[in-house]
């Protein structure tokens, strides 16, 4: 065992755990934070990505160990207690959530790629999100999901 | 999650010179990104039992560069390798490769030096590296001694056989050298996948070349993926088109000299992904492609 | 009443799509009940044989675990289906790989993996049968010598089914008899004999949330005896469930109680396996006196679990020189692996769709569904009909170019319409258009100006791009007398403080069910979508509104909602003074009135046939469906001669599916559909080694991402239907059917090669253009030639 010292939505947490144990368990066993969903376990679908360091990760592939000082941000840590995150918004409207598993992952790949492109293009959007299996929506719901969070975001006084 | 993680151990040094000590006894395997030991892990079929981080390694992560070469640190990520301007401008085709490694999210964590001494003959970097003829640092402490050793080998004699390279037990890779082309060079690269994204090669194909007065190849590098138990150079191929000519009356005899010289060097498996036969068919069309590209 | 605009054809916000976007809906492995331990399954790793013995090595504590084998099984060592052939747990016979042997819990899910390693079983291996050709040959070899049993592997049942074949059907268009002879006629008769043999593979549903549950057993203290089990999990029919565990539990249905919880997809995939891995966990729950929960992951539920069946279909047809079909033959088969299952139902929907949207003067479907020792294949989004429109369709292509038709003009010759009757001799009393749908897809898509293009820029280029369609139709509802048989049952309460609550057992799973219920609960009472409830899908609460499955709950389950607000409506009106029409206000008003002068309001609908429909299950003639969905697809491809890889850059699926209830999911579920369509042509391959799947990783098995998939356009025409709430049709299943032949007749546009399996693989392709280069050939046709009777160069029949 070992102690690792991370923030995780904006709080500071000390876990004692396997240096080895994924980030994905520890998020879910340790932290109680289910919305990072396991998909494949091998970092091909996506559904447990999260931001770490404002960077997009796949939880599974990562030993708690090199989680250690970070900052992390799951799906549980974009809404305030009131409003839904422009992005979750937008899902929610738009149809970019079907049976929801690989919603997480794929509003936080989103955030990522928002970040990086305010305004993007159709191939921006496509290769950004090209890590987060979806077998519901067959994507198009969710491009325009991405689409009108971008626009909002660009809408002045946001 | 088929490995129990109790049974394993991982620890941090602080400092690079502190993992070469650790790792000089031979038993430890460092772990960079994670994005190939950790699904290994997941899988159960990870054997090293004691493991090295040296992600956090700012000594491993850098890209410098000179007015004749660039050097990357092997913690180089694939998003570093993408976001680098210069790299862009100068090295375009492994900005390609990085850019059609994986997802997003494994570009952000897989490095350089993983995807290197991974040693997979699928990996999407190393026929750039090759065609660029890139040069290979490594480094390790004597274990008695703890004095730093340091090796540095032309890159294209790295992978010895599948999945075995030059790397001796306690060596890490420290960086990779890439001296800069020429504004003549012409660069080339294709990726054949299982899909657009996230995708494993079927094949790839990396050329460089310069084209001289008289529409003859002045120089040519190739390398490809896939096309055998190691990524490697195509100097049979090479050797048939240098000082091959282009031009359109010859262009069609060029052609299939290179295609027959590169079936002649062409050693590809069958396997989940593709067959031997469509992988060296389609390098071939890849080749081809390539030529008729050239400028005549 | 309030003159809104109407919330049926409106897009409310998903009822559960809060929670889902803040990632705090709660799926099976997010849920933990006190005291819960950690189930595993072993299984066998050979395909055909016997287990000769069962060790457990020594160094394990064996007393901590609960070790659950056949012989453990308080009722029938069956999982519920017609034929009892499919055993909860293997107890002697080895049927396919995966099969599951013995169930083990423990407190701590990291110590199952060291005691699944540590149980050997030894096996007396037989060889396996691991496809359909195979599996013929066995009963050939048998009908030859009756001592000759080697490779029969199902030995037929009582129920139906004879050795090696689970189910067969014969439909024609009219008697047996003289319907043989007429196609005697109609083959001396043609112009043109055209044949054809169209294969496809099988497809992994791979929902994102692998299978999953939690049990419990209330066990008597004294006795020891199950007194009842409770299973949570992830699924589209909890009563499936319920009478799974009645059977393997000997329990009365009362006694066992399913909840689904959230779930991340299922495709069919959760249809009946949830069957299986939720009477696992039930009796892990049993001997360990624990709740249990069992999650697969990726590998294990690629593995073990259904998957689409494989099929391969014959046509022969008889066409007139002026592109009318005289008559025809179609011959299904599919694979139903090691056991029963849902083959019947599946070959069922397959035959019934065989026609497609064609008026057929005289034809005959046979159909079988053929035994392997491959893990059972099940339910997938088309549910057999993706396999034999894909035979047809293909095979319209064919019979247009050698006959000399446009693919749309041989269509146009030989459409259902209005007023016809389809090849089961339903009459077509609601409007059908295929002639309208035809020139709006082809307009929207382009697809005349395309053609024109391509031809031109295909000269002079190594891409080379082309467009095609698919016509066809998807059948809403259960199969013939199944929606009778079903007998399905729905509640709309109302509870205390007015609000109106929907109660089925109808899931939700991504599709939409919570929302489309409720707008059509909210429509019907004339009140806000947000007011109306839906229970969770708890069996000891909500009636059996039947399995949601068969692009039947908009249709079927809404009119039974619908039909339950109208009455109670009727009620409120007549005990409450409900005005007419009426304010919400009024609406909460006169039910809390009715609340506290008679009590709880409940209303039970149950499902009424039309009186008109009318099938026949020995002849396999009459009304098929209540309803059809209607539909062309347009694909446009470009197929790269450099890495022979195929692109699908832009499709276009016009459909007829009644009333849109929610346009925003409507589209969805379309365009999920149809990237499920094309990965079924262009990727998706099980490859599978001496009955191994030897690519259960989402790595190896390859679904399309978001980088692959081209703008999907999807439009709808309405033609509001008799049978559904507010005018709706089923559209769950209709996308499913119609991308991969309009893919497959896309590419034979763009390169002139027509290719009649799936999936089509760049390997397929260049394996393909390497043979034609190698031999002479003539184009499209070089390896299937076709009979011209005029010329008399017969092909060789083609084995049935």
């Amino acid at each position: 065992m070992t102690t690792i010292k991370l923030t995780i939505n904006n709080t500071p947490a000390t876990l004692s755990v396997s240096p080895i144990k994924r980030l994905l368990d520890v998020l879910r066993d340790d932290l109680h934070l289910t919305g990072t969903k396991e998909g494949c376990g091998e970092g091909e679908c996506g559904a447990c990505a999260i931001l770490m360091n404002g960077e997009l990760v796949n939880s599974c592939l990562i030993p708690a160990l090199q989680a250690d000082n970070a900052t992390l941000t799951t799906i549980e840590g974009l809404a305030n207690a009131t409003h839904l995150h422009p992005i979750q918004q937008c899902f929610l409207e738009q149809g970019g959530a079907q049976c929801g598993i690989c919603t997480p992952g794929m509003i936080l790949a989103t955030h990522h790629l928002l970040a990086q492109y305010p305004n993007p293009t159709d191939a921006q959007i496509r290769e950004g999100l090209a890590g987060n299996l979806c077998r519901c929506t067959g994507y198009m719901r969710i491009f325009e999901s991405v689409r009108q969070a971008a626009a909002k975001s660009l809408l002045p006084n946001h | 999650m088929h490995s129990d993680p109790t049974q394993f151990a991982l620890i941090a040094p602080a400092t690079l010179s502190e993992a070469l000590a650790l790792l000089s006894n031979g038993r430890h395997t460092p772990i960079a990104g994670g994005t190939e030991l950790m699904v290994a892990l997941a899988a159960g079929r990870l054997q090293q039992k004691s493991l090295v981080s040296i992600n956090h390694l700012p000594e491993l992560r850098f890209i410098q560069t000179t007015p004749t070469a660039i050097t990357l640190g092997a913690n180089t990520t694939f998003t570093d390798i993408r976001r680098n301007p210069t790299i862009a401008a100068e090295l375009p085709l492994l900005t390609l490769a990085a850019s059609w490694t994986g997802s997003i999210a494994n570009q952000n964590r897989a490095t350089l030096g993983g995807n290197i001494c991974n040693a997979s003959p699928a990996a999407d970097t190393p026929p750039a590296l090759l065609v660029y003829d890139a040069a290979v640092t490594l480094i390790s402490a004597n274990p008695e001694t703890r004095e730093l050793v340091e090796r540095t080998f032309p890159y294209a004699e790295f992978h010895l056989a599948y999945k075995r390279t030059l790397l001796h037990p306690g060596e890490l890779l420290h960086s990779v050298t890439i001296p800069l082309p020429t504004p003549a060079h012409h660069h080339f690269i294709r990726k054949v996948g299982t899909r657009n994204a996230q995708a494993i090669s079927k094949t790839a194909l990396a050329a460089i070349a310069t084209v001289g007065d008289h529409h003859t190849l002045t120089e040519v590098r190739l390398a490809a993926a896939s096309l055998a138990d190691r990524p490697v150079r195509l100097y049979t191929t090479e050797a048939a088109l240098l000082n091959a000519s282009l031009a359109a009356a010859d262009i069609t005899t060029t052609v299939l000299r290179a295609r027959a010289a590169l079936a002649s060097e062409s050693c590809p498996i069958d396997d989940i992904r593709s067959t031997a036969a469509y992988r060296t068919a389609v390098a071939a069309n890849l080749l081809e492609q390539f030529l008729r590209t050239l400028p005549a | 009443m309030s003159e809104t605009k109407s919330i049926l054809g409106s897009s409310p916000l998903r009822k559960e799509g809060r929670p889902k976007v803040l990632g705090a809906a709660q799926y099976i492995d997010d849920l933990t009940l006190p005291g819960m331990w950690h189930g595993a399954t072993v299984r066998s790793t050979i395909a055909r044989g016997t287990i000769r013995s069962i060790t457990f090595a020594p160094h394990i504590n064996w007393s901590e675990y609960a070790i659950v084998r056949a012989s453990d099984i308080p009722g029938e060592n069956a999982i519920v289906h017609l034929p009892k052939d499919h055993p909860c747990l293997a107890a002697r016979e080895i049927n396919h790989v995966a099969e599951p042997i013995l169930l083990l819990a423990h407190p701590e899910k990291s110590a199952l993996l060291a005691a699944k390693a540590a149980i050997h079983i030894d096996y007396d291996e037989l060889p396996g049968i691991f496809n359909i050709e195979a599996s013929e040959a066995a009963v050939a070899a048998f009908i030859n010598d009756p001592n000759d049993t080697d490779n029969i592997i199902w030995p037929g049942s009582s129920e139906g089914g004879t050795p090696n074949c689970f189910k067969n059907y014969q439909m024609y268009t009219g008697e047996a008899a003289p319907t043989e002879s007429a196609l005697v006629e109609a083959f001396e008769a043609a112009d043109f004999i055209v044949e054809g043999e169209y294969t496809t593979g099988a497809q992994e549903q791979l929902y994102i949330e692998p299978n999953g549950v939690i049990a419990e057993c209330d066990l008597d203290p004294v006795t020891g005896h199950v007194r009842g089990v409770t299973v949570r999990g992830s699924m589209q029919c909890p009563y499936y469930l319920v009478h799974a565990l009645t059977l393997v539990f000997n329990l009365p249905e009362e006694k066992c109680r399913v909840i689904q919880v959230e779930t991340g997809g299922a495709f069919g995939g959760k249809e009946d396996f949830p069957s299986v891995i939720g009477s696992h966990a039930a009796l892990l729950a049993m001997k360990s006196g624990h709740p249990v929960k069992i999650i697969y992951d990726r590998g294990e539920d690629m593995a073990a679990t259904t998957k689409r069946h494989p099929s391969r279909t014959r046509l022969r047809t008889a066409v007139s020189r002026d592109g009318k079909l005289l008559g025809g033959t179609i011959d299904v088969a599919i694979d139903g692996g090691a056991y029963a299952t849902l083959s019947p139902v599946v070959l069922s929907r397959a035959t019934i769709h065989a026609p497609g949207p064609y008026k057929w003067p005289h034809l005959r479907v046979r159909s079988k569904a053929m035994a392997t020792n491959i893990p059972p294949h099940g339910a997938f989004r088309g549910f057999g009909a993706p396999q034999s429109l894909f035979a047809l369709e293909r095979h319209m292509d064919k019979i247009a170019y050698t006959i000399g038709f446009t693919p749309e003009e041989f269509r146009r010759r030989n459409f259902l319409s209005t007023g016809d009757h389809t090849a089961t001799g339903q009459p077509l009393v609601e409007p059908v258009d295929m002639h309208h749908l035809l020139t709006r897809a082809l307009a929207d898509s382009g697809y005349h100006a395309k053609r024109a293009a391509f031809a031109e820029s295909n000269q002079h280029s190594r891409i080379k791009r082309g467009v095609g369609f698919a016509a066809f139709m998807h059948g809403t509802g259960f199969t013939g007398s199944g929606e009778r048989r079903l007998n399905s049952l729905v509640h709309l309460d109302i509870l205390a403080d007015g609000r109106p609550q929907v109660l089925v057992s109808s899931t939700e799973f991504g599709q939409g069910t919570n929302t489309i219920l409720c707008q059509v609960a909210a429509e019907a009472l004339h009140l806000p979508y947000d007011d109306i409830l839906i229970h969770e899908v708890d069996t000891a609460a909500v009636p059996n509104s039947g399995p949601t499955v068969a692009s039947r709950t908009a249709m079927i389950v809404g009119k039974l909602v619908e039909r339950a607000a109208n009455e109670v409506l009727a009620t409120l009106r007549t005990q409450a003074a409900l005005p007419t029409p009426h304010t919400r206000e009024q609406f909460i008003a006169a039910a809390q009135r009715h609340h506290a002068q008679q009590g709880f309001l409940r209303a039970s609908v149950r499902y009424e046939p039309p009186a008109k429909i009318f099938w026949d299950d020995d002849l396999y003639r009459g009304d098929a469906y209540p309803g059809y969905a209607w539909a062309v697809y347009v694909a446009e491809v470009a197929v790269d001669l450099n890495t022979y890889q195929v692109q699908v850059t832009r499709f276009d699926a016009l459909q007829e599916v009644g009333r849109v209830l929610h346009p925003i999911l409507a589209k969805g579920q379309i365009e999920g559909g149809i990237a499920q369509g094309i990965g079924y042509a262009l990727y998706e391959k099980c490859v599978y080694k001496d009955g191994h799947l030897m690519n259960n990783q989402m790595t190896n098995y390859i679904m399309p991402t978001s980088a692959d998939l081209p703008d999907i356009h999807v439009t709808f025409e309405e033609v509001p239907s008799l049978h559904g709430p507010g005018g709706a049709k089923g559209i769950g299943e209709l996308p499913m059917d119609g991308p991969a032949p309009a893919i497959l007749n896309a590419i034979e546009n763009a390169t002139g090669i027509g290719f009649n399996s799936i999936p089509l693989l760049p390997e397929d392709v260049y394996e393909r253009l390497t043979s034609l280069t190698a031999r002479p050939h003539g184009g499209a046709e070089d390896l299937n030639p076709v009979v011209d009777q005029a010329t008399r160069t017969e092909s060789p029949e083609v084995n049935a």
